[in-house]
């Protein structure tokens, strides 16, 4: 597909921004980078694990039923700042028709769908002994369980489309559409009465926890931004080589290897 | 938090099977997605 469409030329571009946006610039970059992230998020787990289950105390109402936190709330964050990330990527594509960006938001989005996940199961095994319950359709519960519904549609769509920039383009308007469930399941716990609890942290005031919970939680979702990232970029990669196998720079990588 | 034993840890005050649950969810993802990741890289690599 490399023939096709609108593309940055990385000998008529003067920013190393734009030329970065060119598939077979970004491709070794996203190799190099890979390595790194995947340390740092190594990096971030261990003393995050560590704190999660030999430092913070037992919680006083819940046990060690609350340890469930440490997983669930950084899913839970993950799910919905990568789709704001994949949305991002789709919004870029379909404005300056480069590419790598829908590239990007595919690469994004099953990342996405497995915090989605991860934050629906952790929350179903953490309210049957706090709630009593596995689900309830409450405005948080929901909202979320519609989230995994639209990564789910995005890459649905995404892989029913055999024009990969058609298909981008349908993707991206999902994506973009997609985007108002997210200040709903943030907000949701304000606006509705929900049973799922209101947020310990935010950025307006103190956090409602004690400090080594909140670092530990912190930790972790620091470790599951930067596997996240790295994920991201080792599928990039991929999607890059499936979409522009038939480009002379893929012929020339593979004949150097 | 002091366990005091490894049988008390993985017992987790009784709530093993949610906190574990949990995490190994997370692991399981996790060890899934990039065995998957791999097979597509080798796959892309091949094909190229």
């Amino acid at each position: 597909m490399a023939t096709e469409g609108y593309r940055l030329d990385s000998e008529t571009s003067g920013s190393w921004l734009l030329k970065l946006a060119a598939p077979q610039a970004f491709f070794p970059v996203a190799g190099r980078m890979i390595p790194w992230f995947a340390v740092l998020a190594v990096l971030f787990a261990l003393p995050g694990l560590y704190l999660s289950f030999f430092v913070a105390p037992t919680d006083f109402q819940q046990g060690e039923a609350y340890r469930v936190i440490f997983l669930h709330v950084p899913a839970a964050w993950m799910s919905m700042f990568l789709y704001l990330v994949m949305a991002f990527w789709a919004a870029l594509g379909l404005i300056l028709n480069t590419r790598l960006s829908g590239m990007m938001a595919s690469a994004v989005a099953p990342t996405g769908a497995m915090f989605t996940f991860l934050a629906l199961w952790s929350g179903a095994l953490w309210g049957k002994p706090t709630w009593g319950t596995w689900w309830v359709w409450d405005a948080r519960l929901t909202s979320e369980l519609i989230l995994l519904f639209l990564y789910f549609g995005f890459i649905a769509l995404t892989n029913a489309i055999d024009d990969p920039r058609r298909a981008d383009r349908a993707g991206a308007v999902l994506a973009i559409v997609g985007v108002v469930n997210i200040p709903i399941i943030y907000f949701s716990v304000k606006w509705w009465n929900t049973l799922h609890q209101g947020a310990s942290v935010s950025l307006t005031r103190a956090p409602s926890m004690a400090t080594t919970m909140l670092v530990g939680m912190l930790l972790m979702s620091l470790a599951a931004w930067m596997y996240s990232i790295a994920v991201a970029l080792w599928r990039v990669r991929s999607i890059i080589l499936e979409r522009e196998r038939d480009a002379q720079w893929v012929r020339e990588l593979r004949g150097v290897q | 938090m002091n366990w005091g034993s490894f049988g008390n840890f993985t017992h987790m005050g009784g709530y093993a099977f949610y906190v574990w649950g949990s995490y190994l969810m997370a692991l399981a993802c996790i060890a899934g997605e990039l065995a998957l990741l791999a097979r597509r890289a080798r796959l892309a690599e091949r094909r190229a």
